[in-house]
């Protein structure tokens, strides 16, 4: 196989994923002109942008194609971080109102 | 006592087989997006909590922004494209191509950042900047952030193309590079969603 056509490959190869990716962001577009309340919209457009992260990291970042120990290693400890910032984050609103949570 | 530890007595370490199978250069690329996602992660969720907090939030983007902010996008998602075709030619060592596919990719990241700038100075002559309240705070502040990374992301595909096409680079290079531009892209794909897309004017 010729240079030539191995990287031709590899953008026909990742083209069903570049139309998702630009799909999921239209449809976040479209749903930010309909009237939800602003919880719900966070909600909805963080869901899909975790899907497009998804598809991001595992095909154009090839991580689907490394060995799944440094998938293991990388992915759940991000997470667990940011869910641990996340409880902290909380709190930091609270000491901004300078109340005490419940009032 | 190991393969390696035969091979290299008393160097058994120095051998061994990354547990990850990949060079050193590309999981030191990988830790930096790690910390760096989290760097990003610790400011939109920081924003998160102060914009659903806040009941009488600025929604300052119009119909005109939100076009921006689509071709901004579309150039940012087709450049994480294009990085993945320069990548492949470079491993199948198409050294013309692989430059080439580098330096689109690095002309789309320069029209993000010009449209993204341009967006600035928008808001800047509507009277919203850094300090004029929380909204300006907080866009001015993660927007800046990514658009750094955008900055240094195209300097440094400028560099990579210049080098790698003088055979001073390898296509390992390039290809860490990429990592790190498609990891721009995937910030972007939050900070889009969050930062605009909630704040469109009613």
């Amino acid at each position: 196989m010729s240079a030539e056509t191995a990287s031709g490959n590899v953008i026909r190869k990742y083209l069903p994923v570049y139309f998702v990716l630009l799909g999921i962001f239209l449809v976040e577009v479209f749903l930010a002109f309909r009237s939800f309340s602003t919880p719900l919209l966070v909600a909805m457009l963080l869901l899909l942008a975790l899907c497009s992260a998804a598809l991001g990291l595992m095909y154009f970042m090839h991580l689907a194609e490394e060995r799944r120990s440094l998938f293991l290693s990388l992915i759940p400890v991000t997470i667990f971080v940011l869910l641990m910032m996340n409880m902290i984050w909380s709190d930091s609103v609270r000491l901004l109102q300078m109340r005490p949570p419940g009032q | 006592m190991s393969e390696s530890e035969v091979a290299v007595p008393g160097h058994g370490a120095l051998l061994e087989e990354s547990p990850y199978a990949i060079p050193s250069r590309k999981l030191t690329m990988w830790l930096f997006i790690i910390s760096d996602a989290v760097t990003f992660g610790a400011f939109l969720f920081a924003y998160g909590y102060i914009r659903v907090a806040t009941p009488s939030w600025q929604r300052p983007f119009e119909s005109a922004s939100v076009i921006n902010v689509i071709v901004m996008t579309f150039a940012l998602i087709t450049s994480s494209l294009t990085m993945l075709g320069a990548v492949d030619a470079s491993k199948a060592g198409d050294k013309a191509k692989a430059t080439r596919f580098i330096y689109f990719t690095t002309v789309l990241g320069i029209v993000f950042a010009a449209l993204h700038i341009r967006e600035w100075f928008q808001l800047f002559g509507r009277g919203i900047t850094i300090s004029s309240g929380i909204f300006g705070q907080t866009f001015f502040t993660i927007t800046g952030l990514h658009l750094l990374h955008v900055i240094s992301g195209v300097i440094a595909l400028f560099i990579v193309a210049s080098m790698y096409s003088r055979e001073k680079l390898t296509p390992g290079h390039v290809e860490t590079t990429g990592l790190y531009w498609h990891f721009v892209d995937l910030v972007w794909m939050f900070v889009v969603p969050l930062v605009y897309l909630t704040n469109i004017a009613r």
